[in-house]
């Protein structure tokens, strides 16, 4: 059964379809080359085709946070993807073998990865292999296992407690076939959702990294950069970090948003399995876990 | 409750023993022997060799490995190949900064929250209630550094009241020391604290409903009072968990509020060993952090079982 369209759904879809516009636009046309550097341009204000004005280089702002999008945009599915890809079938492995030895393996190491936050990660592997764009995607991605692994294990764990497992099993399904065919689409609304908060999560990440300088190298525009290279310019031409900062934060809460509104649209069967929330969403209030990469299942 | 903590404890320790061979393994990888970068291209053989020896890493990684993880129990982090200081003290200094940093944060964040989630929840019905929920959603949206930039821009830039970086030494000027870390500390406890008022806000709301709040309102106390005396230890389990799992983010803000405050923490420290390519420094700091967020999971797995004896049993 499906929920409405809700306000979540509609205003996160809005700007996550936003931010994915620009960065697909970006592709064909901006309104100025976003890397070309032009002294006679240096700190122009907004007006007269440059919509957001210039940079200290002379680039055009506008351009460069419609291909920051694409940056972003690209950290994040790489990001995400390597996520779930490793964390939903060891989370799934882990919940359908619940008192295995496997299962408490994928656990302690979920737990070690944990320890590691994404910014550890991108620092150590930015000192090994240079950092970049490649090494902040590894490790945001790497970072964000633990959550998705946990998601899954706590899904599937629900999953595997129902009759019509129950039946799948006595009819001598095996387990690979239990997996795909039963466990798979009854926890997939939940990775989808855990897709959508972890995005937002990565989008911070990458912010961070590029402003610390171990994310997208330049030319390429990522707004976290722009955010840094604009700071020393704060107490003359403030609108440079502006426009990159409100950037960043209309992403996040984008995809914030969208996992909030997903999770009531896809799934209101959701809202058990997520405990002791199903009161304050009742009430149309804000759910509690699946920010900042905070699990319930701990 | 003892064998629990026992069980816990073991784990914390081999993880920390695992999280000390990644670190020391991937700092292994790093391209570059440390003796010949320090003598150059024109350096002799012999003489890196005698290097070598002087650094110790012409010894096998293992036998390097367990001198390095041993000399961290007893707070020994090693000298630096490029500076040629001891790094313990390095740390032990930043970590200070950074730890006031972090609580500093900490506290903001909790006196954000603990009353404007309390406020959302019991006034969630009308429109003041809701306006701090949209709040702390748009605060979970913005990243502590971009706070940071925010905050110098008003207070720093536009109302000159405080300084837009820099850091007094608590011993030198007390109060400059204070103005120095007040907004690093909002940075942090704003952003935090959007985040942990929505998680106060829907414990209080799941108290709010149960029987027993029911049962004190019926005996005639006022809603304020039942959930004054009833509801706020309960609705504070899930929220100290959340807690400290946002410490070790905090943490990790931390490193990047630093850098934008020019404030001499664990994080300055970590980003311009890897700048200077100071191995054994890098090492070192990843190894504290590494160590704290463990730490910090351990205590919350302890608070949790304390608030919550039926998780005593679990593994």
């Amino acid at each position: 059964m499906r929920g409405r369209m809700n306000a979540g759904l509609i205003v996160g879809g809005t700007l996550v379809a936003l931010v994915v516009i620009a960065a697909l636009v970006s592709f064909v046309w901006t309104p100025h080359d976003p890397t070309l550097v032009d002294a006679a341009r240096k700190l122009r204000e907004p007006g007269g085709g440059y919509l957001l004005g210039a940079d200290k280089f002379g680039r055009d702002t506008f351009s460069q946070l419609m291909v920051g999008a694409r940056t972003t945009l690209y950290v994040g599915i790489v990001a995400v993807g390597i996520a779930a890809l490793i964390g939903a079938p060891l989370g799934m492995i882990a919940g359908m073998t619940p008192h295995g030895w496997l299962s408490e393996l994928v656990m302690r190491v979920n737990d070690l990865v944990f320890a590691f936050p994404a910014l550890l990660l991108a620092v150590m592997l930015g000192a090994v292999y240079g950092a970049g764009t490649l090494t902040a995607m590894i490790a945001i991605g790497v970072a964000t296992v633990p959550a998705f692994a946990r998601v899954a294990r706590a899904a599937t764990m629900q999953v595997m407690v129902t009759d019509y497992i129950l039946a799948a099993r006595a009819a001598g399904r095996g387990r690979m076939a239990i997996a795909g065919r039963h466990v798979l689409p009854n926890i997939a609304s939940m990775l989808i959702v855990q897709a959508s908060v972890s995005f937002a999560i990565a989008i911070l990440a990458e912010a961070a990294l590029s402003f610390l300088g171990f994310g997208t190298r330049p030319p390429t525009p990522s707004w976290g950069r722009m955010l840094q290279e604009s700071q020393e310019l704060l107490f003359s031409t403030p609108r440079l970090a502006l426009w990159p900062g409100l950037a960043i934060a209309l992403a996040v809460l984008g995809f914030n948003l969208l996992g909030d509104g997903l999770r009531d649209y896809l799934d209101p069967k959701l809202r058990r399995i997520r405990e002791r929330t199903r009161r304050s969403e009742r009430s149309g209030g804000p759910t509690k876990e699946g920010l900042r990469g905070v699990s319930e299942e701990r | 409750m003892i064998v629990y903590l026992v069980k816990r404890l073991a784990v914390l320790l081999a993880s920390t023993a695992v999280a000390g061979v990644v670190v020391f393994a991937f700092m292994a990888l790093l391209p570059g022997d440390p003796a010949e970068i320090a003598l150059g291209v024109n350096a002799t053989p012999e003489a890196v060799a005698q290097l070598r020896q002087q650094y110790g890493t012409d010894r096998p990684p293992v036998t390097q490995f367990l001198d390095w993880f041993g000399g961290l129990v007893t707070g020994d982090f090693g000298t630096s190949y490029v500076t040629s200081s001891p790094i313990g003290p390095q740390i032990g200094e930043r970590l200070a900064v950074t730890a006031v940093l972090v609580t500093g944060g900490m506290v903001i964040a909790l006196l954000v929250a603990v009353p404007a989630g309390t406020f959302a929840a019991v006034h969630h019905r009308n429109p003041l209630g809701a306006a701090i929920s949209a709040v702390s959603q748009v605060g979970i949206a913005i990243p502590a550094f971009l706070a940071g930039i925010l905050l110098v821009f008003v207070f720093a830039v536009k109302a000159q009241a405080l300084p837009s970086g820099g850091y007094v030494p608590m011993a030198e000027d007390p109060a400059q020391w204070l103005l120095s870390l007040l907004l690093p500390w909002l940075s942090l406890g704003l952003v935090q604290g959007a985040v942990l008022t929505r998680y106060v806000r829907s414990s209080v709301l799941d108290v709010m409903r149960e029987d027993y709040l029911r049962t004190a309102r019926a005996k005639g106390r006022g809603r304020m009072g039942a959930l004054w005396r009833h509801g706020l230890r309960n609705a504070s389990i899930p929220v100290v968990t959340v807690l400290g799992l946002q410490l070790a983010t905090l943490l990790i803000g931390a490193v990047v509020v630093e850098r934008v405050f020019v404030i001499p923490g664990l994080g300055d420290l970590l980003l311009n060993g890897v700048a200077g390519r100071d191995l054994l420094l890098v090492q070192g700091v990843v190894m504290v952090l590494v160590v704290a967020v463990l730490l910090i999971n351990f205590v919350v797995d302890l608070a949790y079982a304390v608030l919550d004896p039926r998780l005593r049993g679990a593994p």
